[in-house]
């Protein structure tokens, strides 16, 4: 017990020396995370966002089923999404011929899947509640589809901020998806989460821990600037 | 069938020579949440200019009234009639101004902007209508941050830039201070002045003295009196508005 905490200790010490002194392959690493994590969040956002806008403003038939199927979304597997991703992307998948297998896009492409839904939902729900205050003053000025879809973008975009935060957070720390599609290859589609998974099983405790540690860093670091952000709309009762 | 037809040429040929909204001609109008009945057959007449103020106790129908007017609503039964025209087709050329207004989260010029640049008017009038309701030094605050008769202006202004032919106010100055009412009143009146038709919901007798040319009293869903202002207050033909202004309750 004793020499498995000494063990720690010394790896920490190692860890935090990686970081100060900004070790090459480390950092390529944490940029391939965040291109990736960053690149999925966008496009999830650019396909979420119009989704949850148009089920937060419309009244249709089978409504609550979609509420449902979007809810239940969130909260899908990693592992899976990778499965899935894998099997379309393999060479005698329906997209082989793209040869993207192992690849950052590839990785982009599953964490998109994995995050897409998140926005969709948590932003249907904000943009909902917003269209609740707004709806009749909107009809009130006949306002068209596409126009009342476009302002409530814009009115909520401090609480969608958030939204994207949710999403980033979790691509960001997802291993299941990426560790599939992407297959942990060194210098081409290491990221942090597959690179902690496979340094801790090779019992190399210090890039692990100096990942870990920067995964928990740039986490804080990205909640303080989205929560400044909003504070500071918030005086501005723009929130 | 004609409607359409007249509808079809006129927006071909401009603004000005569309179908006149009034007369207003409301028939046997009902309005019935479930068990409760709000409107219960209301009938009502309203001329082509002016300022009409429709006063009644709390619970009388007065807002609902208004949003059926604008379109915002359908009735259980009976029928509004804008010159020939449906509610919902003329609500683009009516403004309502909301007891509270609800204002965009951005600053108050660019409220203004919203609204030019959703019905394709020139973007360069916000500078005009903010001097107009004396907002010119707050363009660039936050709206939703202006005190209560500064939002209501606000809201005016809004209002007033979709260019509207009847313009339709439910109680906007409940709860402002008298400064503020009578700045409302002004621009209110000002905008009566171009031609824009005027009806407005209120509780204020001093302001439906100073305001209105006739006066709509409504009481249990429908309309208890019709009459000039001037003889409404001195002379009410109704029970009811006599308890009403008497400051009575009446069940």
């Amino acid at each position: 017990m004793g020499n498995i905490l000494q063990g720690v200790g010394d790896a920490l010490g190692l860890a935090i020396q990686l970081v100060l002194s900004g070790d090459p392959d480390l950092l390529e690493i944490v940029f391939l995370s965040l291109r990736v994590s960053l690149t999925a969040t966008a496009f999830a956002c650019l396909v979420g966002l119009p989704v949850g806008a148009l089920v937060a403003i419309g009244r249709f038939r089978g409504r609550n089923g979609v509420l449902i199927v979007m809810n239940a979304l969130m909260g899908l597997p990693p592992v899976v999404v990778g499965l899935l991703v894998y099997l379309h992307l393999s060479r005698s998948g329906p997209l082989g011929f793209l040869g993207l297998l192992y690849t950052p896009a590839a990785m982009i492409i599953a964490q998109t899947i994995l995050i897409a839904p998140i926005v969709a939902a948590l932003s249907r729900q904000v943009l909902e509640d917003l269209h609740m205050e707004y709806s009749e003053q909107f009809r009130s000025l006949c306002l068209t589809r596409l126009q009342t879809i476009r302002a409530l973008l814009w009115d909520a975009r401090y609480s969608l901020l958030t939204v994207g935060l949710a999403g980033f957070g979790r691509a960001v720390a997802e291993v299941g998806a990426v560790i599939i599609v992407g297959g942990n290859i060194d210098h081409l589609t290491r990221v942090m989460t597959t690179a902690i998974a496979l340094e801790t099983s090779k019992g190399d405790l210090a890039l692990a821990l100096a990942l870990g540690l920067i995964l928990l860093i740039i986490a804080l670091g990205v909640n303080a600037a989205v929560q400044s952000v909003r504070m500071t709309a918030a005086r501005q009762a723009y929130v | 069938m004609s409607d359409v037809g007249a509808m079809t040429i006129a927006s071909a040929a401009g603004a000005a020579s569309r179908p006149a909204l009034l007369p207003l001609s409301v028939r046997d109008l009902v309005l019935r949440f479930g068990n409760t009945i709000v409107l219960d057959g209301l009938n009502l007449d309203l001329g082509a200019t002016g300022c009409t103020m429709i006063m009644g106790f709390n619970g009388s129908g007065k807002t609902l009234f208004l949003k059926l007017l604008h379109g915002l609503m359908q009735p259980t039964a009976g029928c509004v009639s804008w010159g020939g025209l449906q509610p919902a087709e003329v609500t683009a050329r009516q403004a309502l101004v909301f007891q509270k207004p609800v204002l965009l989260r951005r600053s108050v010029a660019a409220n203004l902007d919203f609204v030019l640049r959703s019905r394709g008017k020139d973007r360069a009038r916000t500078g005009a209508l903010l001097d107009h309701v004396g907002l010119a030094r707050k363009a660039d605050q936050p709206a939703r941050l202006l005190s209560g008769g500064e939002a209501q202006r606000l809201a005016l202004a809004r209002a007033l830039a979709t260019d509207p032919e009847v313009l339709l106010l439910d109680e906007p100055t409940a709860s402002l201070d008298p400064a503020s009412v009578l700045a409302i009143e002004q621009i209110v009146s000002e905008a009566r002045a171009r031609g824009t038709r005027i009806i407005f919901v209120t509780h204020d007798m001093g302001q439906a003295r100073r305001m209105a040319d006739d006066i709509v009293f409504l009481h249990n869903g429908r309309v208890a009196e019709h009459s000039a202002a001037t003889d409404f207050f001195s002379e009410p033909r109704s029970e009811t508005a006599r308890h009403y202004l008497n400051g009575r309750i009446v069940v």
